[in-house]
Order: C-alpha cells, then structure tokens, then sequence
C-alpha cells in the first residue's frame, strides 16, 4: 500500500476554558491518498472544523492539540516548528475557508495578495509570479483574469470571491486542501459551479481534499469516502455508498433520515430527540447515549472505534446492522 | 375555492435617493442618476386556505421583500394585496391593523429576531396582552400554553433568549409569532440557520401546528429540498419576477422553465453519488442593471433573440401550472 497522504491518528484537541475543559477533538484518526476526497461530515460543534485547524497547526490558545500524531506524507507535522511549519502550509497544505473574506485582504488588490503568497514559498520573480496568479485565476474559471487580477476583493460577486479563495490555495500546487464548508454561503447555482471546478481540479491534479461540511447531500455527490463526527469524535467511517445507503451507527442513521429527500415528501421526518450536548458537560460513555433510540447500559461505557466490516469503522456498542 | 390571500401586480421599488451633493452635481450638469432596484416586479399570488406555498430563489431575486410585503412591514410601491377579501395594501388602515395579527412571521436568525434582554415570558406574553387575547388567563399560564405548543418546557418562562440553542430559540420565534393567533404565517427561510437534525424537528413542528391549528404557510427559501417536503405548490422567483409556479410534484417531476430546469439539476441530493457537476453559467445578474428582456436570458442555453427585447408573461400551461418563457409558445 503507498504511503497516505495524510494520515491523522489519535489527534486530540482540546480548549482550555474557565469552565473547564472542553474536548472539541478527542481520539480522531483517519488517513487519505492523493487525489483522494474524503467528507468530514457533522453538526455544529462536532470538532469538524477544529480537525482541520489542527491539521493546519492553526488551533490558538485556549485550545491545544494535547495528544495524537498528523503524519503528511510520513512527516508528523506536530513536531515541527514553527518556522518549519510555515513552510508547510500554504506550499504543501492549503486550506479554502467558509467566508472568503476572511481569506482576502480587502484593502489589497488580488494580484498583490496572489504573488505575495507565491513569493513566500519560492523565489521567483514577481512577472513569472503574476502570470502564474493568472493561470491559477483561470484554472478556477474566472474569465479575463488578466483584468481581473487588478481588481479588489469588494469588486467580486461572493461566488467569484470563493474562487479566488480556492485559486490562492491552488497557487503553490499543495498535495492536500482542506475546505471548510466552502459553498455553505453560496447559492445554489454558485455551488454546482463551485463543485464542478473543485471536482475537475482534484482529477486533474491529483490533489487530496478534506470538504468539512453539515451537508449530507453535498458530500453524496463528491466524495469517495466519509467520516461522521459527532460530539468531537469519529463516530462512523467508510465508503459514501456504504455509509449513505446502510448506516451502522445511530448517529448517522438519525442524521441521513432527518434529510428531507423526495421520496418521504409531506410525512413527518424521522428526527433525532434533543438536541447536541455542550462540549463541556458531555453524558458518560457514549456521548449520544442520551439522544439513541437504542441506548442501554453498556452504553454507560466508552464503546471503541473498531472494524465493523471491511474498510468500515463504528463507535457503537449496538451497530445497527438490520436496518430494513 | 376563494383565495385566503391575493396579491394583484405587487411591486416593489427601492430607489436610492440622491442626496445633497449629488444633487448638486447633477444642477452643474453631470450625469448622476438615482438608483432604483425592481425588487418585486409584478407578482400575482393566490394562496387558499390551509395551503403551503414554497417561494423559492436565490439570493436577491425578492423573496424576502415579498414576504414582508405581505406581512405588512413593508409597504408596497404598487399593487394590491387582499386577505379574506379585504385590500390590506395598506397597513395603517383599520383592514392593515386587523390583517397584522392575523398574518405573522417567523424570521431567518433566531439570535437577531429575539430581543436579548427581555424574559421569554414578556417575548412571548407582551403582544397577546397588548391586543386583549389573554381571555381571563394570567399572561404566565397563556405563555406556558405556548410553549407547551412549540414543544419546549413551560418553566422556561423566566430565562432569556441566551439561555437557549439555536433550535430552541427558533421554537421561541414560532411561539411569539403563534400567540397573537394568527391564520397565516410567513416563514422567511426559517430552518436556514439550524442544523440537520433540528431542523427536521421544526419543520415536523410546522407539520404538526398547520394540522392543530388550521394554518396556512408561505414558506419561503433557497433550499428546495426543505420546500419540496414541505409544500403543496412551488413558485420560483427569479430577480423580482415570478418564471413558474406550479404544484410541488409537477414542478420536481417535470419543470417547465429553463431557470428551474437548471436550478433542479444543480440541487445536491443524497441518492446522486460521484456526480458530475454540469453547473449553469454566468452568474446572478445585478438586480440595479437587470437584463432586458427576460432576466434569465443571458444564461439561458435556448435564449433567442426575442427573449432579449421582450419580458415573456407567465402564461397557464397545465391545468394548475403557469411558466414564463417563450419556449412553450407554439411557433
């Protein structure tokens, strides 16, 4: 088997808070190969978006990535420093975030932002440096690139800003991208564009990508295989078909039927009782014993995250194998 | 069946007034002009009793204001809008006042639509009191009623609205809208911000309040997944103007508008794995430089050269369904 791209084992991250400590990432292990798309799919405060600030080494105090190993390409990026870690992200690690603002500068124009960011990693000239800003520009189907270079972000509709967010994170062709619910805040027109674009550059260049989402769907059409978290931990993982079709772990049967889809139209949906636990005061044992249909004793104790079936992994004591 | 509510050519205008220095420049002879977004462009609906109608659209095509035009928060420019017959187009009349009760809504952000230093119980409890609705029961025990309704405890009466998650608050938002008793509510992309699995439990809420209370919806948003589940018929907005209106399962099984078409296409859904995405093209044009013609021409693949110079009217072309485009005109 090659050597994965990424492969996250044991990572925990967890903040440190006033009111105590809150385990955003506990026990998270996955890997992907390169030209590899894998979902990490969850609620609101699951710790999916901390998974991937902590691949990043972008986790700020109060919180701290107390325990695990992120080995890319063989290399554990939590024993570098710094120094050694800048030169990692951006060059070999991307990330596209949520709110393309937060990506830009406004007050400097794209081209400025684009070569600066090809400049930190390489010593090029700034005329090779800007005609590869626009041919990244392009790449992402922005049309006239060479004017709109010379434009400044508030210039740019929120669908064009996405893109240029995902073509600064192209620049220095990273191995792997991490895209944290990129197309949550764009229409839906906006986002079968923005899918289509992002599909065709991971074929074409064999870039690994992590797409951080809550939506079901979106993961169904792009990627190979998937992670369900929940309350900080990987709860189920395997293939999209698998996954989608026979869920094992309550957690994602819950999720994948609260979806409305087209076949149950008008009938009440099949929702999950309650509502996510804090982080701070999570049940004993299993964190979704309080919310599980099928939830017992043994529950009370911490199941392990073990080898359902082939290539599939469950945290669950009682996976739900007759779903029919 | 007569309708609940009719709106005829309702229209909305937002102009940006030019202010002194414009003004100025314009009297020395420059070119200033004042801006003027149609975002409401025309658009005749009617809803019956106890039927959900879905508004769908994207950002900017007029949803919203339609909404609120509706609900009487905002005046419309032109047009008449009439409940159980009654010309309520104008909310100060003592037809607008009665009609305010009667239509209510519930908003998209369940952290911004809750005032964070009242109590729940005056959040939900001040208006019924206001308008005499409490009929002899203490505003406690009206509120808890409420409560009760939207399923959340009646001990939390005295909390304010930090003390609860997003899918509570919005439960909040339902209460507050239901307890003046209103007929109509307009939700105004009400399960957006909520996550998956509280979102179903509002929307089966909606489900469960329409059937007890006899309600009727007008639900407006992005998601057409949520609006496909929920509705009984569709409309589709496309900057300002309606492009197809039709009842949700013929519009899901075999759109008629090109803009539909597309938008059905582009929809994720968890039965379609591994797709390939085969986006439409161009972008939401600017609705203060709207494209002549019909909106949707610059994107459209079948535009032709009429659908560059003439607006297509939405014409009836099923019993029940009615579509804006050329296309179906026989040539």
């Amino acid at each position: 088997m090659p050597q994965p791209t990424l492969d996250v084992r044991n990572l925990q991250t967890h903040f440190f808070t006033r009111d105590g400590v809150a385990k955003a990432v506990e026990d998270v292990s996955f890997s992907l190969g390169s030209g590899e798309v894998l979902g990490l799919v969850g609620e609101s405060g699951s710790g999916k978006t901390v998974t991937g600030f902590s691949i990043l080494g972008l986790v700020d105090p109060p919180g701290e990535v107390v325990g695990g190993e992120i080995l890319f390409k063989g290399r554990n990026l939590l024993k570098l420093s710094e120094e050694e870690m800048r030169n990692v992200r951006g060059n070999h690690l991307a990330m596209v975030f949520q709110d393309p603002m937060m990506t830009l500068n406004p007050v400097l124009r794209i081209d400025t932002q684009m070569i600066e960011a090809i400049q930190a990693h390489q010593k090029v000239g700034t005329d090779v440096a800007r005609e590869r800003a626009r041919d990244a520009l392009g790449k992402v189907g922005i049309a006239s690139p060479d004017e709109r270079l010379r434009a400044y972000p508030h210039q740019f509709s929120g669908g064009m800003r996405q893109r240029v967010a995902i073509a600064i994170a192209l620049l220095n062709q990273p191995e792997l991208i991490i895209a944290d619910e990129p197309t949550t805040a764009l229409d839906v027109t906006i986002q079968g564009q923005i899918l289509h674009e992002v599909q065709r550059l991971c074929r074409e260049t064999g870039t690994a990508l992590i797409w951080i989402t809550h939506d079901l769907a979106v993961v169904a059409g792009l990627a190979e295989r998937i992670c369900v978290m929940y309350a900080g931990r990987i709860v189920e993982t395997g293939s999209v078909d698998e996954v989608l079709d026979r869920p094992l772990h309550p957690y994602s049967k819950g999720l994948i039927e609260s979806v409305p889809s087209h076949n149950q139209r008008g009938r009440r949906l099949n929702q999950i009782p309650g509502m996510t636990p804090s982080l701070l005061s999570l049940p004993e044992g299993c964190a979704f014993r309080t919310r599980c249909p099928i939830a017992d004793v043994e529950c009370r104790r911490l199941p392990s995250l073990h080898e359902a079936e082939t290539e599939r992994r469950i945290f669950c004591h009682h996976p739900q194998r007759e779903t029919a | 069946m007569s309708s609940l509510l009719e709106t005829r050519e309702l229209s909305k205008r937002f102009v940006k007034h030019l202010d002194f220095a414009a003004k100025l420049a314009r009297k020395l002879g420059a070119n200033v002009q004042e801006e003027v977004v149609q975002a409401v462009d025309q658009v005749n609906l009617d809803i019956r009793q106890g039927e959900v109608v879905g508004l769908v659209g994207e950002s900017g095509c007029g949803k919203s204001t339609f909404g609120r035009m509706v609900t009487g928060i905002l005046p419309p420019s032109a047009g008449t809008i009439h409940y159980n017959g009654k010309d309520i187009s104008n909310a100060a009349s003592p037809e607008g006042h009665a009609a305010a009760l009667k239509i209510q809504m519930i908003f998209q952000d369940p952290f911004a639509s809750l005032n964070p230093r009242m109590r729940v119980r005056d959040i939900i409890g001040e208006a019924p009191r206001i308008h005499g609705l409490l009929e002899g029961q203490s505003q406690d025990e009206y509120v808890a009623n409420m409560l009760e309704k939207v399923g959340l405890d009646a001990s939390y009466s005295g909390r304010y609205p930090h003390q609860f998650s997003g899918g509570q608050r919005q439960r909040l938002g339902v209460a507050r809208a239901l307890a003046v008793q209103p007929e109509f509510l307009v939700c105004d992309e009400a399960v957006a911000a909520l996550d998956v699995s509280i979102q179903a439990q509002v929307l089966n809420l909606f489900m469960d309040l329409r059937e007890q209370l006899n309600l009727t919806y007008l639900f407006i948003s992005h998601d057409l997944s949520v609006v496909e589940h929920i509705s009984n018929r569709v409309l589709i907005m496309y900057l300002g103007r309606v492009v197809e209106s039709a009842p949700t399962e013929d519009m899901f099984h075999s759109p008629n508008h090109p803009y539909t078409q597309a938008l059905l296409n582009e929809v994720p859904r968890l039965d379609l794995r591994k797709r390939q995405y085969t986006p439409v093209a161009g972008e939401i044009p600017s609705p203060l430089n709207p494209p002549t013609g019909c909106h949707f021409h610059p994107r459209c693949p079948h535009a032709t050269s009429k659908c560059h110079t003439e607006i297509p009217q939405l014409k009836g072309i099923a019993p029940d369904r009615q579509s804006a485009c050329f296309l179906n005109e026989t040539p």
